[in-house]
């Protein structure tokens, strides 16, 4: 399914707001404006389901406005989206992630005081003792509650946090909070997940198995777009790349040609001089000689654009 | 100094129905600040409207049971009021709203235009709610000494008071155990923790919060019932102190714990009592009279608070280690 979702997208012109095959969420006119600032103006964006769509940009692009306008955690001052044919603007956050479009955040929301293995409890959907009423009774729900257990110790186990499922979440590292709040988010089966900026700060050799894991997520059937800013995972993994700048929607390709488009290139001066030189990818020397390659090009595709 | 007679005083406030009817406060209580952290500011007010209740439709004439769902009515009724415009906003909403809600309660129940229902300042006189409590008991009239402790076996401050407040503690602890460890009550936890988390995983943040509220403030309803079946109804007496030694009973025995506000209602009350004995018997009245003894039990009682915010802030049965997590 997810292979002829990506092959459709061959056929999609690489233009922002190009419509797609079988879109899984549409979004019109969504402006939203902070005081005189207008931190998000998307005309219109289409994303493929069963694929993975990298929504990049420099920062303050609005990718994080953006992603909170369409789940729900921030109101729009106009504009519509329908996530599967359904409309959901002006519905609340619980209501979105209940349809099955399920987010993580930049900053992460691990529930400090709370064990790791409470916080992906809490991320399963249909547990009846989540009633006042039933929880009264647990022959109701512990059946239910085992199921939900073994399903997040095995999530746990991919993102290598098994050996900490009795830790607190507060004790976790900044890198192994964004993880569990990834694996949290999988809990519920989502549709969709819209990852805020997922690998930030998660070592390579671990970043690899993880892209892995979203890799055969897509392969599974679940759509996920993510916000990233670094370009080799945006490279690696996804197979449509939609640019953000200044909270409009500037251009949308393939992530082997988008970063060649001159409209990227002009919001997006230098992809890497924002890169993380800290970033262990860097460290990777065929890595580095790829940045540098990539940066000569974007120079030149620059000086090109200007003459 | 008669030893033998401050230990009994003091041994008495571990069991007093004023000492569960603060238990039973701190309960309803903790379900809001421990479980939810919710900043409830006006259990107090909670309290005073089930004591109102139960006596007012008491005196009407109600039977008992009719009476106690009056109570409980006024308690989900005002939890509503409180609940619906600020539930929704910052946590400091709901705390700023319930100190000036409660004290809304207490000032319309002393104004002299209800005083044909309240009795204004001067409230309603015990005599005139309790009967219906009292022809309940099945231990009959006259009184019973156990080891040193004397009371009356069925009426105002009684054996069967005490009975019936423990056992009310006992149930509201027993429910508060299942809840904590049900998957309902590890939502109410992550709205501790963070709200925007649980509604991105697709929990009804709003609805459980109103669920927390209206569960606390019947059971501190009931607490107002207990608390008043012994004395009378006394709006005055009900007021903004009330709430904060709730608080201070919650805090020093443990916050999020189950048996924590029993444990600290009982040292509370019998350190208080203890303070005023001693001190009546050592301090010569030359120095410090009664009602400064009095006074001075509450000194020490603001300076534990505050030592125990500085010292124990998870309290004597709370988690060290859940507290040292930096929150955020
Ligand atoms: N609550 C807010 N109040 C005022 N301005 C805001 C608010 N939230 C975002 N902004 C502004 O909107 C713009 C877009 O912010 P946003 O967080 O969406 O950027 P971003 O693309 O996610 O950037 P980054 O890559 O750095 O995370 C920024 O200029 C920011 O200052
Ligand atoms: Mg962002």
């Amino acid at each position: 399914m997810s292979a002829e979702a990506v092959a459709a997208l061959a056929a999609v012109p690489h233009t922002p707001g190009a419509p797609k095959p079988d879109p899984i969420l549409v979004a019109d006119h969504v402006t939203r404006r902070f005081g005189g600032m207008t931190a998000v103006d998307v005309q219109h964006i289409e994303v493929q389901r069963g694929t993975i769509t990298a929504l990049i940009g420099p920062n303050g692009a609005g990718k994080t406005t953006l992603f909170n306008l369409l789940t729900g955690f921030d109101q729009p001052n106009s504009g519509s989206w329908t996530f599967e044919g359904r409309s959901l603007a002006g519905v609340s956050a619980a209501r979105v992630s209940k349809a099955g479009m399920v987010r993580t955040f930049q900053l992460t929301k691990a529930l400090s005081r709370m064990t790791v293995m409470e916080n992906m409890r809490l991320g399963a959907k249909d547990q009846p003792g989540e009633s006042l009423a039933r929880a009264l009774v647990p022959p109701l729900w512990r059946a239910r509650e085992t199921e939900i257990t073994a399903k997040a110790e095995e999530l746990l186990a991919r993102f290598k946090l098994y050996e900490k499922r009795d830790d607190f979440a507060g004790s976790l590292s900044g890198g192994q909070r964004k993880l569990l709040e990834m694996a949290r988010a999988l809990m519920s089966d989502p549709t969709m997940v819209m990852l805020d900026e997922p690998m930030a700060g998660v070592n390579p050799a671990l970043t690899q198995s993880l892209l892995g894991h979203i890799q055969s997520l897509r392969d599974e059937g679940t759509t996920v777009l993510f916000v990233e800013h670094d370009m080799h995972m945006v490279r690696h993994i996804s197979d449509w790349v939609a640019v953000m700048a200044e909270g409009r929607l500037v251009a949308e390709g393939p992530p082997g040609t988008v970063m060649a488009d001159p409209a990227v290139v002009d919001a997006y001066l230098g992809a890497h001089h924002d890169t993380d030189l800290g970033d262990d990818a860097l460290l990777d020397e065929s890595v580095a000689r790829q940045l540098e390659r990539e940066a000569a090009a974007e120079e030149q595709a620059h000086e090109e654009d200007q003459r | 100094m008669d030893f033998e007679r401050i230990l009994v005083t003091v041994a008495g406030e571990l069991f007093a129905p004023t000492t569960a009817a603060y238990a039973l406060a701190a309960i309803g209580l903790n379900i809001h600040f421990g479980l939810t952290g919710l900043l409830n500011f006006g259990q107090a007010g909670f309290m005073l409207l089930g004591a109102y209740g139960f006596a007012i439709s008491t005196i009407a004439g109600w039977p008992i049971w009719a009476a106690l769902l009056v109570a409980v009515a006024c308690s989900t009724v005002f939890a509503l009021i409180l609940g619906i415009p600020t539930l929704k906003l910052r946590g400091d909403y709901l705390a700023i709203v319930t100190i000036a809600a409660a004290e809304i309660v207490r000032i319309v129940g002393r104004s002299t235009a209800l005083t044909n229902v309240t009795g204004a300042s001067s409230g309603l006189r015990g005599d005139s709610y309790k009967q219906t409590f009292h022809a309940l008991s099945p231990f009959g009239e006259g009184s019973t000494t156990i080891g040193p402790f004397t009371y009356s076996n069925s009426f105002s401050n009684s054996w069967w008071l005490r009975v019936v407040a423990w056992v009310v503690v006992a149930l509201a602890c027993l429910l508060v155990w299942r809840l904590m460890r049900s998957p309902w009550g590890r939502v109410l936890k992550g709205i501790r923790e963070d709200e925007d988390a649980v509604r991105s995983l697709g929990k009804n943040v709003y609805a459980y919060k109103m669920q927390a509220l209206i569960l606390g403030g019947v059971i501190g309803s009931l607490a107002g019932i207990l608390y008043v079946l012994p004395r009378a109804v006394q709006p005055d007496s009900m007021g903004r102190p009330m709430t904060f030694w709730v608080w201070t009973i919650l805090l020093l025995g443990g916050a999020a714990t189950v048996f924590g506000p029993v444990l600290g209602a009982m040292l509370f009350w019998s350190v208080l009592m203890l303070i005023r004995v001693v001190g009546r018997a050592v301090i010569p009245s030359s120095v410090m009279s009664t009602a400064q003894i009095e006074q001075f039990g509450w000194i020490i009682v603001g300076v534990t608070l505050m030592l125990l915010v500085i010292f124990r802030p998870q309290g004597i049965l709370g988690d060290k280690k859940e507290l040292a997590i930096n929150v955020r």
